[in-house]
């Protein structure tokens, strides 16, 4: 029982994360101080700005504020704290405009601080863009093609595959041979071409139809391979061959019988391939296919962590990663409570 | 795109190869006394191993076949040429030639040898094997990257021996920067490679599976190990012919060793891990890390101030009646007009792309002669500053107007709206186009910024035009002007903002002549003042907005003597003959 009751609070953690991180990462122009691209030519890699209540001279403030940053002398291209420059933070500021969803225009947000003063509570980066505002908008489009790739490839996955190990035979190695096919394929120089034949501008639309349809496209075969191995197996239990002595309709195995015993797959491939597909904008952009300066994404934020002189100077620069572990975390959960629940009910 | 389109960048080498084994010393014929040049460094102490960082595997050891900087920077360790440029000085100055003369009309060297020289096998060296160098070079079939340099007024040089240690060369017309064709030309052994040279075989000779001892040259080096995927190992050659003012044989070194780091920042890490003792071609960010640790670390980081590197904004100028390209063709009238131009260089943040783009490690440019090359740079060129008042009155002037949300548009009420290409693997073009982009939207133009493959973006700006403006920079191989002629002239290759072949404004055609003129003078003060025209016209008629140049960043270890940068390539093992371990 206590066990069952540590599952269901762990789920529920994970539900109520989630449905957080997507509420912010959708509202991002609200909850962000900052748009995207706004840039602070004088503060390149601002060190985080931390909300104070007590200032130098221990003096209690009611409302929150934060100190303002000057270059430090002894340390160049290093900040210190200016205590003499208070800011007070303020909720639901007028500032810069921004769309909710796509198309309703809005300046409110839900905090900010009066300039000059800037609040950078994740950092700012090379050009002094405000990393926390980066990270909202970036998820807008990075964890929706990220998921909506993902779910692409595991669907052609799941019908191809399903369709070779059920039939097997010829068909089976048509398609597993093409899915091979697929996965030799000089994929580099099909982007290449793909980028070619595109008009020299793409639009934000268009980008983010391309992630999801290249990445999710080119990714089906590693999937599917494995699909066809559960139902390959699965189609020789003893339980499956009954149901079909008994007449049942191939629909009513799929469904009933076979794709419950490939579900654990099918969720651990989703898992492990959101977070690998938001990874592969970054050689997409590469190519002239991904995001562009100056827009935000997931990809563009980490690739930035290759970099030898942020491992050893910007520890700030880690902070969206150190974000998305809880998030990726709670997919898992998700993803292990659905699969428990399924083995239950098949039971 | 530096690397690949100058085709005219004095290669530069030091010296020949070398192979050991059997030293065939006894020759018979008499040999003349040796007559050493005698170096002014510090004299060093012998010995010692010295190693350095190489980007990639070389692909060649033969130096007339070599096209990538690796396997050059391995090469000019094992050979020598006629006449070699000074990093330091940036002038000429005699090498395997110990002197020279020049005919009045200038149309010829002649160049005396030095006697009692000998290869790294033990060989003499004399004019023939001059004449053999010059034949491989100029062999039309054999595709040599030097070919173009020694080809003056469209014809090849020609070459004529006098006597053993005598050799003239005819050029077609008097050619400014003659005695600097020479650099990078490495005298190769006649006794190694004649044979494989008739045979038709040349270019698979001295690949990087020759056997150490088939390979031999002029140079401070000869090679003694190749091992795939790890490193190559020079030796000293003990018969190079350089001297120190103590009458030491240089070079000091017993041995160099370049090892495969195939990344920049990998690179950096094996030099701060004390791996590697020199270390060139990294970023500011690079440097200001490095900078941190070089008191307890036992190196020392040096900024050399403005390299030769150029990075610049251009627009499609070409022709595109050919192209059917007709939304870029509209978009033409704006760029043609020099007060957008204008309009948008007065917008340009450099002090901005300095500060941001290089961490404070670069220098603004206004046109193309960096402040690094002193021979050359106008001091008169005005550095204006930033003043978006000054753009807008120069947009309002030739017709722009903004509308109410402040959009810029042009005369018939289009929306001022381009991309900005550049490749996506140059870190600091990507910057300055995003910082550039923020400047332009202060006037209301709406540009986007589209990033490309190297390739990819090759492929618009030379082939199908198709792009609007975009970022590029240029290295130039060599300090003197005529190494700058394909960029300028109308017909240049990397002419890149109209590669139609033939000026299409008075500017261009004025610079065509002062460029082709420049190539024929041959006093300096004459020149100058024709190149300091040439780069009035970059700063008054835009063919290309000059941004900003980045710095020369080095570092080594203490332990290396002599150490002595330049800001010409190579840029640290240029005296390697010289450098030893303290």
């Amino acid at each position: 029982m206590s066990e069952q009751v540590r599952q269901c609070a762990k789920l529920t953690v994970a539900l109520v994360l989630l449905v957080v991180f997507h509420a912010v990462v959708l509202l991002a122009g609200f909850f962000a101080p900052y748009g995207f691209a706004q840039q602070n030519r004088d503060l390149p890699f601002a060190p985080p700005t931390s909300p104070h209540f007590v200032d130098t001279s221990g003096e209690w403030h009611a409302r929150p504020f934060v100190y303002g940053l000057a270059d430090d002398p002894e340390n160049p291209g290093s900040y210190r704290i200016d205590a003499t420059a208070i800011y007070p933070l303020h909720f639901f500021v007028r500032g810069a405009p921004y769309k909710i969803a796509g198309i309703l225009g809005a300046r409110m947000h839900l905090f900010g601080v009066d300039d000059p003063g800037r609040l950078f509570l994740m950092g700012s980066d090379s050009l002094g863009r405000d990393q926390f505002s980066r990270f909202l908008f970036g998820g807008q489009l990075s964890l929706l093609a990220g998921i909506l790739a993902a779910g692409l490839s595991v669907s052609l996955g799941i019908i191809i595959g399903g369709i070779a190990g059920f039939y097997g035979g010829w068909l089976d190695d048509l398609l597993m041979r093409g899915g091979e096919l697929f996965l030799a394929l000089p994929w580099l120089y099909m982007l290449f071409a793909i980028r070619a034949a595109l008009p020299l501008q793409v639009s934000q639309a268009q980008v983010f139809l391309l992630l999801v349809a290249v990445v999710g496209l080119i990714g089906w075969a590693r999937p599917a391979r494995l699909i066809r191995g559960v139902v390959l197996s699965a189609k020789e239990r003893n339980f499956v061959l009954a149901a079909r002595g008994f007449g049942a309709s191939l629909a009513y195995l799929l469904r009933r019988h076979i794709l419950p015993e490939a579900c654990g797959v099918i969720l651990t491939q989703l898992a492990l391939l959101v977070p690998q597909y938001i990874l592969a904008e970054v050689t997409l952009t590469f190519l002239g296919l991904g995001v562009g300066e100056p827009m935000a994404s997931w990809g563009t934020l980490l690739s930035t962590l290759q970099q030898y002189y942020v491992l050893s100077s910007y520890w700030w620069m880690f902070l969206p990663a150190l974000l998305l572990i809880p998030l990726f975390l709670a997919y898992n959960a998700v993803a292990d409570a659905i699969q428990e629940r399924l083995k239950s009910v098949a039971l | 795109m530096s690397k690949k389109l100058h085709k005219w960048r004095p290669v530069i080498a030091c010296g020949v190869l070398l192979l050991s084994g059997f030293v065939a010393a006894f020759a018979s014929h008499t040999r003349s006394p040796e007559e050493l040049a005698v170096t002014d460094n510090t004299p060093g102490r012998e010995g010692g191993n010295l190693v350095v960082a190489l980007r990639s595997e070389p692909k060649t050891f033969n130096p007339a076949l070599v096209e990538d900087d690796p396997s050059r920077e391995v090469i000019d360790c094992l050979n020598a040429d006629l006449i070699h440029i000074n990093r330091d000085t940036l002038k000429t100055e005699p090498a395997l030639a110990k002197s020279w003369t020049v005919s009045p009309d200038g149309k010829q060297y002649t160049l005396h040898l030095r006697h009692g020289v000998r290869f790294s096998d033990g060989q003499p060296f004399n004019a023939d094997d001059v004449v053999f160098s010059f034949q491989v070079y100029l062999d039309e079939k054999l595709h040599s990257p030097q070919r173009d340099l020694l080809v003056v007024g469209d014809k090849p040089v020609a070459v004529q021996k006098i006597d053993d240690y005598t050799v003239r060369f005819s050029l077609a017309q008097p050619y400014a920067a003659a005695e600097r064709i020479f650099d990078g030309v490495a005298i190769l052994p006649r006794h190694l490679l004649e044979n494989a040279y008739q045979e038709g075989k040349f270019s698979e000779v001295w690949s990087t599976s020759a056997p150490p001892s088939q390979v031999a040259g002029l140079g401070p080096f000869r090679l003694k190990e190749y091992v795939p995927g790890q490193r190559v190992v020079l030796e000293k050659n003990p018969f190079y012919w350089k001297q120190d003012k103590a009458g030491n044989r240089l070079p000091y070194l017993a041995q160099l060793e370049f090892l495969f780091v195939p990344s920049e920042d990998a690179q950096v890490i094996r030099f701060e891990a004390g791996d590697t003792d020199i270390l060139s071609r990294f970023s500011a960010e690079n440097f200001a890390v490095l900078q941190k640790e070089q008191a307890v670390k036992g190196y020392h980081v040096s900024d050399l101030g403005a390299s030769l590197e150029y990075n610049f904004l251009f627009f499609n100028l070409n022709d595109l009646s050919s192209k059917a390209k007709p939304e870029i063709a509209a978009k033409q009238a704006w760029f043609r007009d020099l007060r957008f131009r204008q309009a948008v260089s007065f917008a340009i943040d450099r002090a901005g792309i300095v500060r941001l783009v290089y961490n404070g490690r670069a220098t603004p440019l206004w046109d193309q002669v960096t402040p690094g090359n002193t021979l050359w740079a106008d001091a008169a060129i005005p550095h204006p500053a930033r003043s978006l008042d000054r753009s807008k009155e120069l947009l309002k002037s030739a017709g722009f107007w903004w509308k109410s949300g402040g959009t810029l548009v042009d005369p018939h009420g289009t929306p001022v709206e381009f991309s900005i290409l550049t490749n996506s693997s140059n870190a600091p073009r990507l910057k300055m186009a995003a910082l550039i982009q923020d400047d332009l939207s202060r006037l209301g133009m709406n540009v986007h910024v589209v990033p490309l493959e190297f390739s990819a973006m090759v492929d618009r700006l030379l082939n199908s035009y198709d792009y609007e403006a975009a970022i590029m920079g240029i290295a130039s191989g060599d300090a003197d002007p005529t190494s700058e002629m394909n960029v300028w002239v109308s017909d240049g290759e990397t002419h890149l903002w109209n590669l139609a072949g033939k000026p299409s404004t008075p500017w261009e055609s004025e610079m065509d002549q002062l460029m082709r003129q420049q190539e024929v003078t041959l006093d300096y003060a004459k020149r100058k003042s024709l190149y300091d025209r040439v780069q009035e016209i970059v700063f008054q008629d835009l063919p290309v907005i000059c941004l900003a140049s980045p710095d020369v960043l080095v570092a080594a270890r203490n332990r290396v003597g002599n150490f002595s940068p330049a800001i010409l390539e190579p840029y640290v093992l240029w005296n390697v003959d010289e450098l030893y371990v303290r």
